[in-house]
């Protein structure tokens, strides 16, 4: 196989170069785009992280070195990293919950959709029943709210993912004396590996959305407890301290980037 | 043991039943509130108005029901049309958009077995998960050199390349027999040809996902406005009046009620597509 990108080689009108061809022509309009608005500027972007912003001079690692002795930045990180570690277990947990209760009943169409309505509901529509309930921001609001918006997918996953469960598995575990909690020991659990990875990388995802609702509930420096680090770049942004976000953006990617492929390996090691 | 089974199904609907109820605390209190007077809701929402506490009392339907809010925000402000518009423009341009350059996308990465194209269907799913923060600082670039900030194509055309749709519509793309494929390809079908007879009606759950779950998020859109958008006749409705006093709590629900209408609205019709979507997001090889 040639690599798809050696198509000036001049080569007999054969299935393989008409098979790369076909590939670039679709892919073309998308790929040029993701080159334009993000792979370019992103290259860019990692440049700038290691000059000023209004001269241009290199200037080394000065903009990590401000970042990461900047308290806001500090203090972003901090909160962030509290809210993905209090939130994404919990929602993982009572989703699983749920589906688990939703596959012993008949009515399960009806709950998930009730579960997925919050997902429909437009941030800005919900944010001033948010400020109705807790009259004060905080930072149990914002995990609330996330909760709520994020569980219908959650269900859903999980749900498909037991449904997928092998009966004969469970039916010959059964016939062999297995008790209920082992045979969900030994065979469920196991089986719903790949669920769990893609609720964790999908709350993951929308776990940076929950912006929103800190923003609507409580503007643009809400409380301490509640300062993410989607404020910080928004901040940065709007004094155009570009140096800064370059770096923080910088970070950020790499620190994502390093989960999602820690992630990936230990699902392919699972299975 | 029949007794005990039915005990145990009876509690699993109970709780799920609790849970529904939960959920639906929010959008009950939008739409109850959308017809309450300012009397009334003056006299619930007291405390949070003052913002000495939360509210105090609620009623399942409201004591004098009335339209007032609804013709006031429909009739005397004109500018929330405005944003209707605004949002509904720049839904339709993004998803029309994405269907035009992602979705030939997917079927590259579903048909052709081409060296390569791992790599970049890696490349892309890791894009998909990275937040807008990250991406904030390159759209900007981008968008300030082409001299496009402050224009709706600011908001659009990021998201016109976004590789969530790529995602889903493969999704649906690699449900299709590869044999389907290939005996078309014997038949002497054109590779065009396969993709728009083949492809896209066999295809197209992954497709109309990718739709419903794209306008569901951009209906929602506040980040990307929010930053490439300084002029608010450009806003779209979702960046429409965040806080709520006294004077204007009516029209904020009501506001917030006729927000919900398109999005309930294609929920509804495209549920089935939105649960597909959510599991081929999820699809692994």
């Amino acid at each position: 196989m040639k690599p798809f990108w050696r198509l000036w080689k001049k080569s007999h009108c054969t299935w393989r170069s008409r098979e790369r061809r076909s590939f670039l022509l679709f892919l073309a309009p998308s790929f040029l785009g993701v080159l334009i608005f993000v792979i370019f500027p992103f290259m860019d972007v990692v440049k700038r992280s290691f000059t000023t912003a209004v001269t241009s001079e290199f200037v080394g690692a000065a903009n990590y070195r401000t970042v990461f002795a900047n308290e806001a930045f500090r203090l972003a990180v901090k909160n962030t990293a509290a809210f993905t570690i209090v939130c994404i277990p919990l929602l993982v947990v009572s989703g699983f919950i749920a589906a688990v209760l939703l596959s012993h009943i008949s009515s399960s169409g009806a709950v998930k959709s009730f579960s997925l309505l919050p997902m429909a509901m437009p941030t800005a529509a919900v944010a001033i029943v948010w400020e109705m309930i807790f009259y004060k921001p905080s930072f149990s609001v914002l995990v609330i709210s996330y909760i709520w918006k994020n569980i219908g997918y959650t269900i859903v996953l999980w749900f498909a993912g037991i449904l997928a469960v092998s009966k004969e598995t469970i039916e010959a575990a059964q016939m062999d004396g297995a008790g209920g909690i082992r045979i969900f020991r030994y065979i469920i659990l196991p089986d719903l590996k790949g669920s769990l990875f893609t609720i964790v990388i999908l709350s993951v995802l929308n776990s940076f959305k929950i912006y929103r609702e800190a923003y609507l509930v409580a503007g643009s420096y809400p409380p301490k407890d509640m300062y993410l680090l989607q404020h910080l770049f928004n901040n940065w942004f709007v004094n155009l301290e570009l140096d800064k976000m370059a770096a923080a953006t910088v970070c950020t990617g790499v620190v994502l980037f390093v989960m999602i492929f820690i992630l990936q390996k230990l699902w392919d090691n699972e299975i | 043991m029949k007794l005990f089974e039915g005990i145990e199904k009876g509690f699993c609907n109970v709780i799920l039943g609790i849970l529904c109820v939960i959920i639906l605390i929010p959008v009950f209190l939008l739409i109850t509130g959308s017809f309450m007077d300012s009397y009334e809701l003056s006299d619930y929402l007291l405390p949070v108005f003052m913002g000495a506490g939360g509210m105090n009392g609620w009623r399942l339907m409201p004591d004098y029901p009335t339209f007032q809010n609804y013709k006031k925000l429909l009739f005397e402000t004109p500018q929330f049309f405005v944003l209707f518009w605004n949002s509904m423009k720049i839904v339709c341009c993004i998803l029309a958009g994405q269907l035009l350059v992602g979705v030939p996308g997917a079927w590259a990465f579903a048909v052709y077995r081409v060296r390569g194209a791992k790599s970049l269907f890696l490349l892309y799913e890791v894009l998909m998960l990275l937040p807008f923060q990250v991406m904030m600082m390159s759209n900007y670039l981008t968008l300030k050199r082409l001299s496009l900030l402050d224009s709706h194509a600011a908001v659009i055309l990021p998201a016109v390349f976004s590789a969530f749709p790529v995602f889903l519509s493969y999704g649906g793309f690699r449900r299709i027999p590869i044999q389907l494929v290939e005996a078309a390809r014997i038949d002497g079908a054109g590779e065009w040809a396969i993709f728009t007879k083949i492809g896209l009606p066999l295809g197209k759950s992954g497709l109309v996902s990718a739709l419903v779950l794209g306008f569901l998020e951009y209906w929602n859109m506040i980040e990307q406005p929010m930053a490439f958008l300084s002029d608010k006749t450009l806003w779209p409705l979702s960046m429409f009046f965040p806080k709520i006093t006294i004077n204007q709590a009516g029209a904020s629900f009501c506001a917030s009620v006729i927000m919900l209408i398109p999005a309930v609205f294609v929920f509804l019709a495209g549920q089935d597509a939105l649960e597909a979507g959510i599991i081929y997001s999820g699809l692994k090889e």
